[in-house]
Order: structure tokens, then sequence, then C-alpha cells
């Protein structure tokens, strides 16, 4: 399959399946982008998401434009996008016209809290994984636990935790090459 | 003219969004009421649907929206509009990347940013799993849901459970555990 719809394909099924943002979106990627097709190490995967964070746009979006165009330039980051976006496109026009009165069906109720439990058991599992990846010493431990608590708990925007991230990140280097 | 507002303002939305998720549903709120498109209960409304149907809550609500205001060609456009300002941006910081990727600084910046994506998701982990375990009631934790959430937990980190699988099965154990 040529690579553009390859990447096309790849981000089809991520749309159709990411419930819940752009979070959920993680470990799916995980699974397909580093285990299945290779087209990014699981520490590329974490430097497109952060950058993801911190640059304007929708992360799932970002995300996916950076795996297409490091794959195949901008047409690839093009393909990436549209499969995402195509499944949101098919459903909500499917339910915006003719499905609206099914949407509160107890039936459908269910399985979407069954789907959410799905969600967060996965979101989980990619936590530890994105771990074992990020955090390599000491530093990154207590920097991911002060991450962890302001934005859980004090409501403080990723936004800001990221960009202080990146100037810390710059202090200790130049830090670390006076010292040596 | 709708055509024309319906695209520039959700380019701004799509612009505006950084850190994504929910700070961008307030930017959405205020557009539409400024251009009357709709009432605070159909963006309600829009919302959940936008939330429970598969795919980034920010497409959704823009092709829903778009839909509503101008047809087809309304979808299409909010769309295209919305996730515009991402492909943007990310062509713009690609290039440079590209470029200095490999120099050591850009390196330890990386370095130092990674952890944060861990503490980032893990909030986002204490966020869904709060919603997801009490679906009965508020403050209640319901053991059957528990003890799913924990099996698919095992089964995805030790017997590395395809996760496309594993959310169309739960959807069909959740028609059976929360009638």
């Amino acid at each position: 399959m040529p690579i553009t719809l390859d990447l096309a394909w790849t981000f089809f099924k991520m749309g159709l399946f990411t419930f819940g943002g752009g979070y959920a979106m993680l470990p799916l990627l995980q699974r397909e982008v580093v285990d299945n097709k290779g087209w990014a190490t699981e520490e590329q995967l974490l430097d497109y998401y952060a950058i993801g964070q911190s640059t304007p746009g929708i992360i799932a979006v970002n995300t996916a434009s950076f795996v297409g165009y490091f794959q195949a330039g901008i047409i690839g980051a093009i393909a990436a996008t549209l499969g995402l976006v195509l499944p949101s496109i098919i459903i909500i026009l499917l339910v915006a016209s003719i499905l609206r009165q099914y949407m509160d069906l107890a039936v459908l109720q269910h399985a979407f809290a069954g789907v959410r439990v799905a969600v967060s058991a996965l979101v989980t599992a990619s936590v530890y994984r994105l771990g074992k990846a990020g955090i390599v010493d000491s530093f990154s431990l207590v920097w991911t636990i002060i991450t962890f608590v302001c934005i859980a708990f004090l409501n403080i925007s990723p936004l800001w935790i990221v960009l202080a991230s990146f100037v810390l990140g710059n202090i200790i280097q130049s830090v670390r090459t006076k010292a040596s | 003219m709708i055509l024309w507002q319906l695209f520039t303002s959700f380019f701004k939305i799509g612009l505006f969004t950084i850190g994504g998720g929910y700070a961008m549903l307030a930017l959405i709120q205020e557009e539409i009421v400024h251009y009357g498109w709709m009432t605070p209960h159909e963006f309600v409304d829009i919302v959940g649907i936008a939330e429970m149907t598969p795919g980034p809550i920010a497409v959704n609500a823009a092709t829903f929206i778009g839909y509503r205001v101008a047809g087809l060609a309304g979808a299409l456009l909010a769309t295209s509009a919305v996730v515009l300002p991402s492909l943007i941006s990310v062509l713009i910081v690609s290039r440079f990347w590209a470029r200095y990727k490999s120099s050591q600084g850009v390196q330890a910046v990386f370095a130092g940013i990674r952890p944060v994506v861990a503490g980032l998701v893990g909030a986002a982990a204490v966020l869904v799993g709060r919603a997801s375990l009490q679906v009965l009631a508020p403050g209640s934790i319901h053991i059957p849901t528990l003890a799913m959430a924990l099996v698919v937990f095992l089964g995805l980190l030790y017997r590395k459970w395809d996760p496309i699988k594993v959310l169309v099965v739960c959807a069909l154990v959740g028609l059976f555990i929360f009638k």
C-alpha cells in the first residue's frame, strides 16, 4: 500500500475509535504508530505529543500531522489529517441528519458507559508506557509528579507546564555543559 | 456570507486551541452566541453528542454546527477551517524541527519535556477514571465497573490486548452490567 494511503487508513481507524478527546488517542497511537507500523519510537511520539500541546490546533490533529509529515512530507500530513477527521464527518452527518432521535436510547447509553471504562483503563495503561520512556532519572520523576499534581488537582493549563519544561530543560542543559 | 463567517469562526477556534480539550468549547460557545447560530440549550446537546461519538471533540462539534447552520457545505467548510491552523502550525514547526532535532541542545530540551507528557496523561486518566467509575451515582463506586477496568488494564499491560478490540468488547459488556 502506498504510504499516503497507509497513513490515511491508519488514522481513519484512530478517528473511528478515539472516544473522549485527544488523550484517549494515545494508546491507539502507541499500538499502531509505534508497535505495528514503526513510524515513530515511543520517545518521538512523546515529543510529537508535547509539541502538539504547545502549538496552536487540536492535539489529535497536530499529532497526526507530525507523524504524516515525517513519513511523507506535506502530502503525508494532509493524508493523515484527512484520515483522522473522515470518521467524524461521516458519523456526525449521520447523527445530525437521521440518527438524532436514537442518541438517547438506554442501550446506547449503556454501551457508552462500557466504552468509558475501557477508555480509562487504556489511558492508565498508556501512562505506564509513557513513564517508562520519559522518566530516566530522579529529576524527570519529580517533574512528572509535579506536572501530574498541577494539572489533575490545581487546574493549571498544560500549556504553561510544557512551556516551563522547555525553559527548565534549557537551563539544565546549559548547567550540565558548563559543568563538563 | 454565512459560509465565510463559518470559516473565519472555526479557523479562529482551531487557532486559539492550545493545550487542547475543553477550553475550546467556551470559545465555540462565544462564537455561536455572537452570530446567533443556535440556542445555549442546543449547544449543550451538541457538546454531548460530540463527546459521545468517536473522533476529536473539536472536529465533531465543527461538523455538527456547520451542518446545522449551512448544510453539507457548512459541515465540510467548518471542519476544514478547524483543522487548518493545526496543519499550518505543524508544517512550520516540522521544518525547524527536522533541521535542529539532532543538535544536542534540542535533544536536552526534549528530554526535559517528555516526563511532562506522562504527567499530563496521568492527569487525564484521573479525570476519565472519575467519570467512568461513578456511573450509577456520584460518589459511589460500582464494583463490577471497577473489576472490569482492572481486568482491561492488566490485559493491556501484560497481554498486549488490541485497544480497538478492547473498546468493542467493553461496549458489549456495558450493555449487560449497566442495566
